[in-house]
């Protein structure tokens, strides 16, 4: 899957979940402080990304995926 | 003394979506009562109750829907209304605004609905949302967030007596000097399989399936339980100096309050309503008015065959014969923790216009019925003083009085 295909996906999660507007959804985009994804809504975020792109992402993880750009890598890493 | 009085008022009921279309329904003696055509309670015992007028989805953004259990999204639509309705700026003190807003079962919904989702797809599906979706005091906490209360945000549990009891602290917390205003009100939302299969396992709602707009009929000869229905109220109460520096809209005082509790039984209520009207005879006290000044009592009348009853003989022990009653549950259900401040709401709306919302359904009044209820038809009636009471199962009481602004 290219990074635009993930950053597509994760960007209907966040639509979903979150409510997050797709225009404004880019790599260099912080979800807490751009995109107003608090910590609860990023645990729906972390399982619906889990089950749309089959990949683990372990709670430590978590911490590290600061940006759009850091989720869309680590997906991309699968 | 320092004087609360009451500048803002916000519902959202089975009767209407707001305070104007609830009153308007009220008056004109409209039921909201309705049979439940959803396949979980085709096989309940009781298939009947008072569902909302207004879906809180045709108001609220889909998010926040998301993150909110039904009676926070009520109580955040009632107290946004009410915050509307008084008029308040944005440059108010928040230090110095408090709320205390209640609801009797909390967020059962989203228990339910969680455990569902525990069982059939495992704990990582469980929403992150749950605990402050359904800890009781979501929808306080939620009305506090909104308008960024700092004062205090108070959740009072006290069955169906707790809007009664919220807007009676409300009232404290402004006399004591907490505040200098208060959103006080309560919501419930939980028109559900489970908690309608334990009220009637109690054998306390009415089981009138097949005539639901005639089920909830206070102090009727035939009258067999309450009819549940699903709503919130709120009220904007404040200091009066500092309305009047604004120019605020008064609508009344809160000129006195009264809780009790009962130590009789855990669901039954005093056949005496010793403690009911110790909370009636607390809040006339602290008005310091004559009883005979009170013309109407907006009843807890929940259409139950021994509560109804109970309750006339503290009415008139406490307050006199004089006084027009009224039950409102006959037309929006038994709304239990959001009864209080809906039915304060209609008290104080009695006052303003003059006019006492009827009771419906009182066909045939029980043979011990000696006062005088507005009976079927609204009634005209010039009001100084007006009392609401909402008692709660643990014995709880609670009565609030108003007077003319």
């Amino acid at each position: 899957m290219s990074r635009d295909e993930i950053r597509e996906g994760l960007s209907d999660i966040l639509e979903e979940v979150a409510g997050v507007n797709p225009d404004d959804v880019a790599d260099n985009k912080s979800f807490t402080d751009d995109l107003d994804v608090d910590s609860l809504a990023m645990v729906e975020v972390v399982v619906a990304a889990e089950e749309k792109f089959g990949v683990k992402i372990p709670d430590d993880e978590v911490a590290n995926l600061k940006t759009v750009g850091d989720a869309v890598s680590y997906i991309e890493k699968g | 003394m320092t004087e609360v009085v009451v500048t803002g008022l916000g519902a959202t009921t089975p009767l209407g979506g707001d305070v104007p279309s609830t009153w308007e329904a009220l008056v004109a003696g409209k039921s909201g009562v309705n049979a439940l055509e959803e396949e979980w309670a085709q096989q309940l015992p009781v298939r009947i109750a008072a569902q909302l007028a207004v879906e809180p989805s045709e108001v609220l953004p889909r998010i926040r829907l998301r993150r909110l259990d039904r009676s926070e999204q009520i109580a955040l639509i009632a107290s946004q209304q009410a915050w509307d309705d008084a008029g308040l700026s944005d440059d108010l003190d928040r230090e110095r605004l408090g709320v205390v807003f209640g609801s009797g079962i909390g967020g059962a919904l989203t228990l339910l609905e969680q455990d569902d989702i525990l069982e059939g797809t495992g704990p990582r599906r469980v929403s992150p949302y749950t605990v402050p979706m359904l800890m009781p005091n979501g929808p306080a906490a939620v009305v506090g967030l909104e308008y960024r209360a700092k004062a205090g945000v108070h959740a009072p549990t006290s069955a169906c007596a707790t809007s009664a009891e919220a807007i009676s602290w409300a009232a404290d917390m402004i006399r004591v000097g907490r505040a200098d205003v208060a959103i006080a009100g309560g919501a419930e939302a939980v028109i559900g399989g489970l908690p309608m299969a334990g009220f009637a396992s109690m054998k306390a709602m009415s089981t009138r399936n097949d005539d639901p707009e005639r089920a909830s009929r206070p102090w009727d000869r035939d009258r067999d339980g309450f009819v549940m229905g699903e709503g919130a109220g709120a009220l904007v109460l404040e200091r009066r100096e500092h309305a009047e520096a604004r120019g605020a809209q008064i609508y009344a005082v809160v000129a006195g309050s009264g809780l009790t509790s009962d130590g009789y039984d855990i669901v039954q209520p005093d056949p005496e309503c010793n403690g009911g009207g110790r909370a009636m005879r607390a809040a006339i006290k602290q008005a310091g008015i004559d009883p005979k000044s009170i013309g109407h009592v907006n009843a807890h009348a929940t259409s139950t065959p021994v509560g109804d009853m109970a309750e006339v003989k503290g009415v008139k022990r406490e307050i006199g014969e004089h006084v027009v009653l009224t039950g409102t549950k006959s037309m929006t259900g038994h709304l239990l923790g959001g009864a209080g401040a809906v039915e304060s709401i209609a008290t104080i709306l009695a006052i303003r216009d003059g006019v006492i919302p009827p009771t419906i359904n009182l066909d045939n009044p029980d043979p011990e019925l000696d006062l005088d209820v507005a009976a079927n038809e609204a009634r005209k009636k010039d009001l100084d003083a007006a009392m609401n009471t909402g008692f709660g199962f643990g014995g709880h009481n609670a009565a609030v009085l108003f007077t003319k602004p």
